[in-house]
């Protein structure tokens, strides 16, 4: 049955490596701003907090076109990067990721500093106490005992990345190969006469990445979270 | 070691100003729930940063607002025992014990003598504990862990906010033999916050009382614990007066005890310290009657010359007198009517009678 074809794979394989450079790109930014949201009071924070949520509550296509502004060839900070690092954003693989990172980004946040909130920050001046310059405190105590929540927005938005469609095919199209992720690959067979067993095929490969990805963080959540409480 | 603080803080209703002095050793900073005494603490630590506040550690200035000044806390050398034990969860005991080890070493000069890792472990008993997460602890062993971790950051000061606040009785008297080790063979001076009066007599040297924000008394502790005009402390049930005293000989046939203070012998029950040793023990002013001239036949044991220094009446029946017994404070506790037959003014020469049952030894 999962006789897949070679356009497919590449389909899976390209979803996948979007999906991971997405949530690697976006976990130390996310860390920061959480971070920022969790412990600073900042004139502009609820500016900050309303940007972050945003691709939440905005229509992916509209996320999407205003990712082409900005990062089309000819938008402000598009042409900037294209100019300064040859970075080219759209109709890549790496605007692709960049899409999903931005959708996955408002879920990663929220995951991070909901622990970040719930840490008991009695254990942080305990460490300054004992000597730890605040770096070493944040390296030594605050990361490792947020690690399960950075750990389950990781998994949230590594979801969100592979299921990510809207934004993605305004902003880089749904070219094979180059940005045709699962989701616009399901959608292109659904729309051309006999690509139905195609797209059966990928929706269970769909289904198992989810299934699969759920069962890891389920697992190393557990993991985390028996180790943060010290048993 | 000297220790300088001054404290000027305003909050809502409730304000701290407090300054005193520790010249080493425990100093005890006694008072009720919500006098202050915590953040004091967590000033000295640098956990709190005051609108107005000087805190001098021997000859570094810590804090100073007027000039701008404040050290923050990784940097002080100030270890701190919280009131709960704040082990970090996710490392083992021994790298919990190693954690400020580490950053003493390679960050900072560490100050006063290093001790080393056996030793603590050695003298708070904590050896079979090394290997465990400090989930696996139970109150009493992840306070002593708590303990040694701010000893092996060789603090220069250490800080106690009442470590025995989430630990019962039995644990308790498990672990204040250990702080009276840091105290006499390491010799840390160490501010120890409480409001058991039963720890204060037993730790201290000095001792700082404070109410609602200030500072009532400070000074060594028996001058101050023998004052009455002090409510906090002498309106209580169990004030008193230490009294420092040696070991003089047993008397193994009624098991007892002689011991040696400035106005005479005391008979106490039967102590298991060698003679020659001191001791200190603690004489509660309810335990202490007074009488015109010796008297014949009783079963007090101990009858000590005195001379009334100083008479507060309480609330209701009672009287409290403040003595001079060769040169020992003592309190007694007793009735007004008492004091009205007995003719009780300051100067007037009478005996103390203490039953011997009554003492209660602090320290070994």
């Amino acid at each position: 049955m999962l006789d897949l074809s070679a356009d497919e794979l590449t389909a899976i394989r390209l979803s996948l490596r979007v999906s991971l450079v997405a949530v690697a790109g976006s976990l130390l930014p996310a860390i920061g701003v959480a971070w920022l949201l969790a412990r600073r009071r900042f004139p502009g924070i609820v500016l900050l907090e309303g940007l972050v949520h945003l691709p939440l509550t905005l229509p992916p296509v509209v996320t999407g076109y205003l990712l082409l502004l900005l990062f089309g060839r000819k938008g402000a900070i598009g042409a900037f990067l294209d100019e300064h690092l040859g970075l080219v954003f759209a109709f890549r693989w790496t605007g692709a990721a960049l899409a999903a990172a931005v959708m996955g980004f408002p879920l990663l946040v929220r995951s991070i500093r909901l622990s970040l909130e719930l840490l008991d920050e009695r254990l942080e001046e305990a460490a300054a106490t004992l000597g730890a310059p605040p770096p070493f405190v944040f390296l030594t105590v605050t990361l490792p005992l947020i690690g399960p929540g950075i750990v389950a927005g990781a998994v949230l938005a590594f979801a969100r990345a592979m299921g990510e469609f809207g934004a993605t095919i305004t902003f880089v199209s749904n070219i094979p190969g180059e940005t045709q992720t699962l989701a616009t690959a399901i959608y292109t067979y659904t729309q051309i006469p006999g690509g139905d067993a195609a797209a059966l095929r990928l929706v269970l490969v769909s289904v198992l990445l989810s299934v699969a990805a759920l069962v890891v963080s389920e697992g190393l959540d557990r993991r985390g979270r028996r180790k943060v409480r010290g048993r | 070691m000297s220790l300088s603080v001054s404290v000027r803080q305003a909050y809502g209703g409730f304000g701290l100003d407090a300054s005193f002095e520790s010249p080493g050793g425990l100093t005890a900073l006694f008072g009720p729930s919500g006098c202050g005494k915590t953040s004091i603490v967590r000033f000295i630590a640098g956990l709190l940063r005051p609108q107005h506040g000087r805190l001098v550690l021997d000859d570094s200035v810590l804090v100073d607002t007027a000039a701008g000044r404040c050290v923050p806390p990784h940097r002080r050398g100030i270890g701190y025992v919280f009131q709960e034990p704040r082990l970090l969860p996710h490392l083992s005991v021994r790298q919990n014990l190693l954690y400020g080890h580490w950053f003493a070493r390679h960050f900072r000069r560490a100050h006063g003598q290093a001790i080393g890792f056996e030793r603590v472990v050695e003298l708070l008993g904590i050896g079979g504990l090394l290997g465990r997460p400090p989930g696996a602890l139970s109150g009493g062993e992840a306070q002593r862990v708590a303990i040694g971790r701010a000893l092996l950051a060789s603090p220069r000061l250490l800080l106690m906010d009442e470590p025995f606040a989430s630990i019962d009785e039995v644990r308790k008297a498990e672990i204040l033999p250990y702080i009276e080790r840091l105290r006499d063979e390491l010799q840390i001076p160490i501010v120890y916050v409480s409001h058991a009066l039963d720890e204060v007599v037993r730790l201290a040297s000095t001792l700082v009382v404070l109410e609602r924000g200030r500072v009532l008394a400070q000074g060594p502790l028996a001058g101050v614990l023998s004052r009455i005009d002090l409510p906090n402390l002498a309106r209580r049930l169990d004030a008193g007066v230490v009294l420092d005293a040696e070991v003089v000989e047993h008397d193994l046939r009624w098991q007892l005890t002689r011991l040696r203070i400035r106005a005479g012998d005391l008979l106490v029950p039967r102590l298991a310290l060698a003679p020659g040793r001191t001791v200190r023990v603690w004489v509660r002013a309810r335990d202490v009657s007074l009488a015109t001239e010796a008297p014949g036949a009783t079963s007090l044991l101990n009858v000590l010359p005195a001379r009334v220094l100083e008479l507060a009446p309480g609330a209701g029946a009672t009287m409290d007198v403040r003595l001079d017994c060769g040169g020992d404070a003592l309190l007694a506790r007793i009735t007004r009517l008492s004091a009205e037959r007995l003719q009780l003014h300051p100067g007037r020469r009478l005996q103390a009678l203490i039953k011997g049952v009554s003492f209660q030894a602090l320290e070994a």
